[in-house]
């Protein structure tokens, strides 16, 4: 009896584990992924919880934004002329068929403005501002330079996220307009000056098509997104661990991580700003 | 105190005192924790059981914002250093002061000028960290921690990886820091010369645990196979000090 039983009891045991164990293993990367979601809300919630308090530092703010928004400057605007460019060759080239292409500067003006501006810009963010906030932060954790602050009265999430999170979301639109600007710039020189379309034309459909809400969409997704992008790399360099390699893992993940976010997020925001502004209005 | 990153536990019920004003030594084999013990003094890190007090508070019990004023009372020298690598070794030092005191630039400037020469380092304020050698950038550390004038001091293994006349030159500093500012000093050490050099207190940690706890003497003499072994060494490394050359001289 006493031998059978406590036989059973552990197999028992270890069954149930084994079950458990499965289970948990079934639903691990969506726990994960909670868990991953839940951990960049919280970083942001602290971070927002500093905003308030003093000490404010106006230093770190001015070097982060400069950092996303002055830093980033040539690279956006080389992709908003070539972007601007590249979608007036096509939309001419297919609009002429039916004799539409004198509608190219409000076409491209309202894709460029609305989607193409905010997307491409913060893609182009989430490699370098991403990448670039993911390595640093990521460099002073495992180097102990965040214990170090912590060891010296300073909150790492004060001195290190908050500034740029807040530079992300202040500077990506900023971003957007430029290249908004740029690209239209780009599109008149193909569509007019090198396709020979009329001048007119083009800026009588861009300021029908264009208006004041379509350029708002675009700088209200540049401020969600550049918050995104640079919250994720912070995120990710903030709990990195593990030497160089760990480092190196951040920065993917935050690459990778911010710009699926982007465009998962635009479909939703792209919905919620319908809703507010809708078509027709 | 209990401490293990995943499952790997690295402190299994440390119990340890640290003597106020004292220099308190903690001994022990690489990988033993030491690090990760003393990074729970000032709240670095949590502890999965146990707690931490000072002065009678259990520092695992602050609010957040108590706990900045409470991490202002501590200094710590990092292992490596761990200086702000976008800063310069003027801005590094000075950068307590401009968090936590009211002084003008130029103020600062002398107080980070003074700290810098007197380890050593006059000359080296524009450069930065990338530029300096591990000995140097460990001494800026120990000058950025010891412009704040803090009440507890915490070494983690000043003196690895400088050269004798520097090491020489750390150990008296730490002992006079501790004589004139009365403050506690809590130092990792793998020197046995300079361990016996500035320990009034040494505590020995192996396999997560304190397995002895003394003064020097005691340990000098300590019949605990491991102690023997680690202390023993202070013989070949031939650097016994002064005060302790004498008392065994003394009976011959
Ligand atoms: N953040 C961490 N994550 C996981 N494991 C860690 C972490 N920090 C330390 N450890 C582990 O804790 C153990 C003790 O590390 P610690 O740095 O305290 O050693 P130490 O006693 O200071 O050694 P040394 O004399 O070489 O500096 C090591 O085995 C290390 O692998
Ligand atoms: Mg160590």
């Amino acid at each position: 009896m006493a031998g059978s039983d406590s036989q059973g009891a552990p197999e028992e045991l270890s069954l149930r584990q084994a079950i458990m164990e499965g289970v948990r293993q079934a639903f691990a990367p969506a726990t994960g992924m909670l868990e991953t979601v839940g951990g960049h809300v919280l970083l942001g919630l602290k971070a927002f919880a500093w905003l308030p308090r003093r000490p404010f530092r106006a230093g770190t703010y001015v070097e982060a934004m400069e950092y996303i928004g002055f830093g980033s400057l040539p690279i956006v605007l080389l992709v908003g002329l070539f972007t601007g460019m590249v979608t007036a060759l096509q939309s001419v080239h297919v609009f002429r068929i039916f004799g539409f292409d004198h509608i190219v500067g409000g076409t491209t003006g309202v894709s460029i403005a609305a989607e193409l501006g905010p997307v491409l810009t913060s893609l182009m963010l989430a490699g370098r501002v991403g990448a670039g906030i993911a390595t640093e932060l990521g460099t002073m954790r495992i180097s102990e330079q965040i214990d170090a602050l912590e060891s010296m009265a300073v909150d790492p999430i004060q001195y290190l996220v908050l500034p740029r999170i807040v530079a992300g979301a202040l500077m990506t639109p900023i971003l957007v307009l430029l290249f908004f600007i740029i690209g239209m710039g780009g599109a008149y020189l193909v569509a007019v000056t090198q396709m020979g379309g009329d001048e007119g034309q083009f800026i009588l459909n861009f300021k029908l098509m264009v208006d004041f809400v379509e350029v708002t969409k675009g700088l209200i997704k540049g401020c969600i997104f550049g918050f995104t992008v640079a919250l994720i790399g912070c995120y990710y360099g903030y709990n990195a661990s593990g030497g160089g390699r760990g480092v190196g893992i951040a920065t993917t993940k935050a690459v990778v991580t911010s710009s699926v976010s982007v465009l998962v997020l635009d479909y939703f925001v792209t919905e919620v700003l319908l809703v507010i502004f809708p078509v027709g209005h | 105190m209990c401490k293990a990153f995943g499952k790997h536990e690295v402190l299994k019920g440390v119990d340890l005192d640290i003597e106020r004003g004292k220099v308190n030594v903690i001994l022990g084999g690489s990988g033993a924790g030491k690090s990760v013990l003393v990074k729970h003094f000032m709240l670095l890190l949590r502890a999965d059981k146990g707690g931490v007090w000072v002065d009678g508070t259990n520092v695992f019990e602050l609010g957040p914002k108590e706990l900045t004023g409470f991490r202002r009372k501590f200094g710590m020298v990092f292992q490596f250093a761990a200086l702000f690598d976008s800063l310069t070794v003027e801005d590094n030092c000075a950068f307590p002061l401009r968090e936590h005191t009211s002084k003008s630039q130029s103020e600062i400037a002398d107080i980070v000028a003074d700290r810098l020469e007197a380890l050593g380092l006059a000359g080296t304020q524009k450069k930065f960290p990338g530029e300096l050698s591990g000995g140097m950038r460990k001494r800026v550390g120990l000058a950025r921690a010891l412009v704040l004038q803090p009440e507890i001091l915490i070494y983690d293994e000043p003196t690895t990886g400088l050269d004798p006349i520097a090491t020489l030159n750390v150990d008296e500093m730490i002992m006079s820091t501790a004589e004139r500012f009365k403050v506690t000093s809590v130092v990792i050490s793998h020197y046995m010369a300079s361990v016996f050099r500035i320990a009034q207190r040494v505590s020995m940690l192996r396999d997560g645990l304190i397995v002895a706890c003394g003064s020097p003497d005691d340990f000098l003499h300590s019949s605990d196979e491991y102690v023997h072994t680690f202390v023993s060494t202070a013989g070949v490394t031939g650097g016994a000090s002064p005060r302790q050359e004498e008392e065994e001289t003394r009976p011959r």
